[in-house]
C-alpha cells in the first residue's frame, strides 16, 4: 500500500503525540521523584539543623554538656543530664506498664474475646491514640495529680518506701507531680500504640499452627506463650520500640505533670523534667544565644535518640513483613 | 463453531529441536507476525525462538498448560509488558510489516492499533460512559454529538448497548462481571483498532457469560484480526480458526483449529488436547 | 510408675497449667478493661468540665485578658488557617511522594529507603520538627509566623499521607494499570485521572487522618505561629491557635481562662474524633464495596 499524504499526516501526529505523552511522562515521573527524595530531604534537614542550631552549646560545653546537671539560666551553665535521665526514666516507667498491658490486649482482642465484640473494642482502643496528647496533658494535671499526691503516694510513702533497694524510689513529697506520673500518663497514652501493632502481628499467625496446639491439648495462655509470642517476636519488639519512640518524644503530655524542675533524684516522686518538655517550657523565654542554643542541642539530642529507637523497630517490622512475603 | 480451512492457508510445523533456528508458523495474509522472539523475565527464558502469523480478520487461539508463555506471547504483542521493570523481548514483532519491538515505533500508535482485554474485567472507576469515551479523548477531539455516536457504536459492538442505554452516566462498576468484561471489549474497540487480543477474557465469568462474549468474539472478527488466550479447550475449539500450542515456552504446533483438534501432528499436542496432562 | 499413679500426676500438671491458663486470661481480659477504663475517664473528664464551661461566647468572642469574659474565636480561626494551609503544603507534596513510591519505585532501592526514613519522620517527635521550623524560617525572618506554624504541621501531614497514598495505590489491582496504559494512554494520565480516582476513599482518608493529628498538635506551634491575642487573618504574623491558647489557659491560675481551656479541650476533642470516626467509615465502607 502506498503512504498516501493522509496516511503519513497520520504517522507524523502519531509520533508528535508519542514524543508529547512520553515528555509529559518524564515530567511526572521526576516531580513525583522530586516529591519522595523531598522526604529525605526534610529528615536529614531536621538532623543537620538541630546540629547546627545547637554547635554553640556543644562548642561551649563540650562533653560536659551531656554529663552535667548544672541547668543555670543566669549564669549561663547548661547541662543536659537531668532532662536526659527524666526522658530515659519516664519513657521506661511508661514501657514497664504499657508491654504487658498492651499484651494483654491483644491477646484478648486476638484470642480471647468474643467475635462481635473484637472489632469495637479494637477501635475504642485505637481512639485513645487519637486524642491529642494536650487532653492526656490537662486531664494528667488536674484529675490524676491531685489522686497521686492524696492517695497513691502517700501509700507508696507507706508501704513500698520503706522497702530495701526500691524503696528510694518511691519516697517523696505528696505532690502528685512527678516523674512516676509522668510515666502513667505516657503509658495509658503508648498502649494504644504497641497493642494495635501486637494485635495486628498476631492475626498474622497461621491459624493451622494454633490449631495443631490446641489439638495437643495446649490452653489458650500457653498457645500465647508458646506459639503465638515466638513466632511473632520480632514484631512485636518492633512495637514496642515503636511505643518507646513516642514516649521519649511526648511533649505536651508530660509537660503538664512533670513539674519542670532541673534536679537528678532518685525519687520517682520527685518533680523532674525530659527534654521535650524543657524546651516546651523554655524556649520561648530563652534570652540568651546560649540557651536557645542547648535547647537546640536538646532536640538534636532527642531526634538522634528517637530515631535510632524508631529504626530499630522499622528493622524488627520489617523482617515480620518479609517472613509474611509482602 | 468450527469454521471452513480456508484453502489458501499452509499449515506448517514446527517443533525446533533445542537450539535450532525455527521455520515460522506461517499463514497466507498475517496482521501480525513474530519471528524468532525470545522473552526474559530477568534471567529466566519465558519464550523460545517464537516465529507465528496472526491472520488478519481471523482468531487465533493460543493454548497450553499454565506457565507456556501463551500469555506472555500475547502480552508482546502491544508491548504491554514493557511497563514492568527487568523484562525483555528479543527478535521482532510485525504489524503490518513494521517491527513494534523497534523502540521508535510510536507506542500510542501500537496501542490504539492492538487493543487489549484483560482475564479480570477492569472497569475504571467512572461512568459507562466515560469508561468508552476516555481513551478516545486522548486520540481526538470530538464534539458531543461524534462522540455520543462513537460510545454508541462502540457498545453496539460490545453487545452492550440494549443493556446500558438508559443507565450510561450510571458507575461502571454496578455492572455484573459479565456486563464489565464486554464493556473492557467495547472500550478496546471504541480505539478503532485493527487487532484485539484478549487474554483469558471469560476465566472470571460464568458459563451464561462466557457464552456471549464468545457469541461477540464470531461477530467481532467480521472487522477485527483477534488472537485469544484460553486454557479452556472447549473454548479455542468453538471461537478460533487458527491455534498455537505452547509447551514450556516453545511452540509445539501451529494450524487451523480443525487440524489441530482432529488431526494433530504432535504427541504432546494430543496429549495435552486430550487432557492427558496440562 | 503405675498408670494410677501417673495419672495422678498427669491431673496435677493439667491442674497447675489451667490455673495458670485462668491467671492468664483473667490478666489479658482486665488489660483490656484498663486500656478502655482510661479512655473512658479521659473522655468523661474531657466532656463534663467542658460542657460546663461551653457558651455561646465561645465562638463570637476573642480570647480575653486575665480576669475578664471572652471566647476563643480567634483561636478557632487561626487553628483553621494554620491547619488548612499545613495541609495545602504537605498533602500535595505527599501525593505525589506516595505516587512515586507505588507507581515508580514499588522494589527499588531509593523506593525502599524513602518508605524506611519516612516512616521514621512519622514518629519523629513533633516538638523537633517546630524546633527544625524554628531554625530554619523564624529565626531568619526575625519574628513568629502562622505560616512558620503550618510549615511545621505539614511536616506532620507529609510522611502521613505518603504511607497512606503508598498504600492506598498499590491496593488497586495491576490490570487497571494494564488496562489503561493499552489503550495508549499514557502513564502519567493513566495516574492522575484512573489510578486516583481509584484510591480517592483512601487517599482522602490519609489526608483526614493528618488533618485529625495537626489539629490538636501544640509542641511545634509554640514557637512557630506562638499566640496572638486578637483576631489576625495575616499568616506572616502569630497567630492564635486552640491548643497553644489551651497550654497557656490552662497552665494559668485566672478561673476563666481554665474554663476557657477546658471548653476548647472538648471542640478539639469532638473534633478529632468525628475525623477519626469519618476516615473509619470511609475505609470500612469502600473495603465492603471492594469485595
Amino acid at each position: 500500500m502506498a503512504a498516501s499524504a493522509e496516511s503519513l499526516a497520520i504517522a507524523q501526529s502519531d509520533e508528535q503525540r508519542a514524543r508529547r505523552d512520553g515528555r509529559k511522562d518524564r515530567l511526572f515521573r521526576r516531580t513525583v521523584a522530586g516529591a519522595g527524595v523531598f522526604v529525605l530531604v526534610m529528615l536529614a534537614g531536621v538532623a543537620l539543623t538541630t546540629l547546627w542550631g545547637g554547635r554553640e552549646a556543644f562548642a561551649t560545653f563540650g562533653f560536659k554538656f551531656l554529663v552535667s546537671s548544672e541547668w543555670d539560666t543566669i549564669g549561663k551553665q547548661f547541662g543536659a543530664l537531668a532532662p536526659v535521665y527524666g526522658t530515659l526514666v519516664t519513657a521506661a516507667i511508661a514501657m514497664i506498664i504499657a508491654v504487658p498491658v498492651s499484651f494483654g490486649i491483644a491477646l484478648y482482642l486476638t484470642e480471647i474475646a468474643p467475635t462481635w465484640l473484637r472489632t469495637p473494642v479494637a477501635s475504642a482502643i485505637e481512639l485513645l491514640a487519637g486524642i491529642p496528647s494536650i487532653i492526656y496533658g490537662m486531664w494528667g494535671l488536674f484529675v490524676f495529680v491531685p489522686i497521686m499526691g492524696k492517695y497513691v503516694i502517700p501509700w507508696l510513702n507507706d508501704h513500698i518506701g520503706e522497702w530495701p533497694l526500691i524503696g528510694p524510689l518511691f519516697k517523696g513529697p505528696p505532690l502528685g507531680l512527678g516523674m512516676l506520673t509522668a510515666g502513667i500518663v505516657l503509658a495509658i497514652m503508648v498502649i494504644p500504640f504497641i497493642s494495635s501493632v501486637m494485635r495486628e502481628v498476631f492475626l498474622t499467625v497461621p491459624t493451622r499452627l494454633k490449631e495443631s496446639a490446641y489439638a495437643l491439648g495446649s490452653t489458650t495462655w500457653e498457645v500465647a506463650w508458646d506459639i503465638v509470642l515466638p513466632y511473632t517476636r520480632t514484631a512485636v519488639i518492633g512495637g514496642i520500640f515503636l511505643g518507646l519512640g513516642r514516649a521519649l518524644g511526648e511533649t505536651m503530655a508530660v509537660t503538664f505533670v512533670l513539674g519542670n524542675v532541673h534536679r537528678l533524684s532518685l525519687s520517682l516522686l520527685e518533680p523532674g523534667n525530659s527534654i521535650a518538655a524543657t524546651i516546651a517550657n523554655e524556649f520561648a523565654e530563652a534570652d540568651s544565644e546560649i540557651f536557645r542554643s542547648s535547647l537546640i542541642a536538646l532536640a538534636f539530642l532527642l531526634f538522634v535518640v528517637t530515631f535510632i529507637v524508631l529504626a530499630i523497630a522499622k528493622l524488627m517490622l520489617r523482617q515480620m513483613e518479609r517472613k509474611e512475603g509482602k | 463453531m468450527i469454521n471452513p480451512i480456508d484453502p489458501v492457508v499452509t499449515t506448517t510445523l514446527i517443533t525446533p529441536p533445542p537450539g535450532a533456528d525455527a521455520k515460522a508458523a506461517t499463514t497466507a495474509a498475517p496482521k501480525m507476525s513474530a519471528r524468532g522472539l525470545d522473552f526474559y523475565y530477568d534471567k529466566f527464558h519465558a519464550l523460545k525462538n517464537v516465529s507465528l502469523d496472526i491472520a488478519e480478520r481471523k482468531v487465533t487461539a493460543l493454548i497450553g498448560p499454565s506457565g507456556c508463555g501463551k500469555s506472555t506471547l500475547l502480552r508482546i504483542f502491544n508491548r504491554i509488558y514493557s511497563i514492568y521493570p527487568k523484562l525483555e523481548a528479543k527478535g521482532q514483532v510485525l504489524l503490518d510489516g513494521d517491527n513494534i519491538l523497534d523502540p521508535k515505533y510510536p507506542l500510542n500508535r501500537l496501542r490504539s492499533k492492538v487493543g487489549m482485554v484483560f482475564q479480570k474485567p477492569v472497569p475504571f472507576p467512572m461512568s459507562i460512559y466515560d469508561n468508552v469515551a476516555y481513551a478516545i479523548r486522548h486520540y481526538e477531539k470530538l464534539s458531543k454529538a461524534d462522540m455520543d455516536a462513537r460510545v454508541e457504536e462502540a457498545l453496539r459492538q460490545g453487545a452492550l448497548w440494549d443493556e446500558v442505554k438508559s443507565k450510561l452516566n450510571g458507575s461502571a462498576l454496578g455492572l455484573s462481571g459479565g456486563q464489565q468484561q464486554r464493556l473492557c471489549i467495547a472500550r478496546a474497540v471504541a480505539l478503532k483498532p485493527e487487532v484485539i487480543l484478549l487474554d483469558e477474557p471469560t476465566s472470571a465469568l460464568d458459563p451464561i457469560a462466557t457464552g456471549k462474549i464468545e457469541q461477540l468474539v464470531e461477530e467481532l472478527k467480521e472487522r477485527y484480526t483477534i488472537a485469544i488466550v484460553t486454557h479452556n479447550m472447549q473454548q479455542a475449539s468453538r471461537v478460533s480458526d487458527y491455534t498455537a500450542f505452547m509447551y514450556l515456552g516453545e511452540l509445539i504446533e501451529f494450524g487451523d483449529t480443525t487440524t489441530i483438534f482432529e488431526n494433530p501432528t504432535k504427541k504432546m499436542t494430543e496429549d495435552y488436547i486430550t487432557g492427558r496432562y496440562g | 510408675m503405675s498408670d494410677v499413679a501417673r495419672q495422678a500426676v498427669a491431673d496435677r500438671l493439667y491442674f497447675r497449667r489451667r490455673i495458670v491458663n485462668g491467671v492468664g486470661l483473667v490478666f489479658a481480659t482486665l488489660s483490656t478493661g484498663f486500656g478502655l477504663f482510661w479512655l473512658a475517664w479521659i473522655l468523661w473528664t474531657t466532656f463534663y468540665t467542658g460542657i460546663s464551661a461551653l457558651n455561646g461566647k465561645l465562638f463570637t468572642m476573642m480570647t480575653p485578658p486575665p480576669g475578664d469574659e471572652g471566647g476563643l474565636l480567634n483561636a478557632f480561626a487561626g487553628s483553621a488557617m494554620i491547619c488548612l494551609l499545613a495541609i495545602l503544603i504537605g498533602a500535595p507534596i505527599g501525593i505525589a511522594a506516595g505516587t512515586y513510591l507505588a507507581e515508580y519505585a514499588k522494589k527499588s532501592r531509593l523506593g525502599e529507603a524513602i518508605r524506611f526514613f519516612n516512616d521514621i519522620l512519622l514518629s519523629a517527635p513533633s516538638i523537633v520538627l517546630g524546633m527544625f521550623v524554628y531554625t530554619v524560617v523564624v529565626k531568619q525572618v526575625g519574628h513568629y509566623s502562622a505560616f512558620s506554624g503550618s510549615l511545621a504541621l505539614a511536616l506532620i501531614v507529609l510522611p502521613v499521607v505518603v504511607r497512606t497514598t503508598d498504600e492506598m495505590l498499590k491496593l488497586v489491582p495491576g490490570a487497571m494499570r494494564e488496562a489503561g496504559l493499552s489503550l495508549g494512554v499514557p502513564q502519567w494520565k493513566v495516574t492522575v485521572q484512573i489510578l486516583y480516582r481509584a484510591a480517592l476513599p483512601g487517599i482522602v482518608t490519609g489526608v483526614l487522618l493528618a488533618l485529625a493529628r495537626i489539629s490538636g498538635e501544640t509542641a511545634p506551634l509554640l514557637f512557630t505561629a506562638f499566640d496572638n491575642q486578637f483576631w489576625s487573618t495575616n499568616v506572616a504574623q502569630p497567630m492564635a491557635s486552640v491548643p497553644v491558647v489551651i497550654y497557656k489557659f490552662a497552665m494559668s491560675a485566672d478561673a476563666g481562662w481554665k474554663s476557657l481551656a477546658w471548653a476548647g479541650a472538648l471542640i478539639v476533642t469532638l473534633f478529632v474524633l468525628a475525623l477519626s470516626l469519618i476516615s473509619r467509615a470511609i475505609l470500612l465502607r469502600n473495603k465492603v464495596s471492594n469485595d
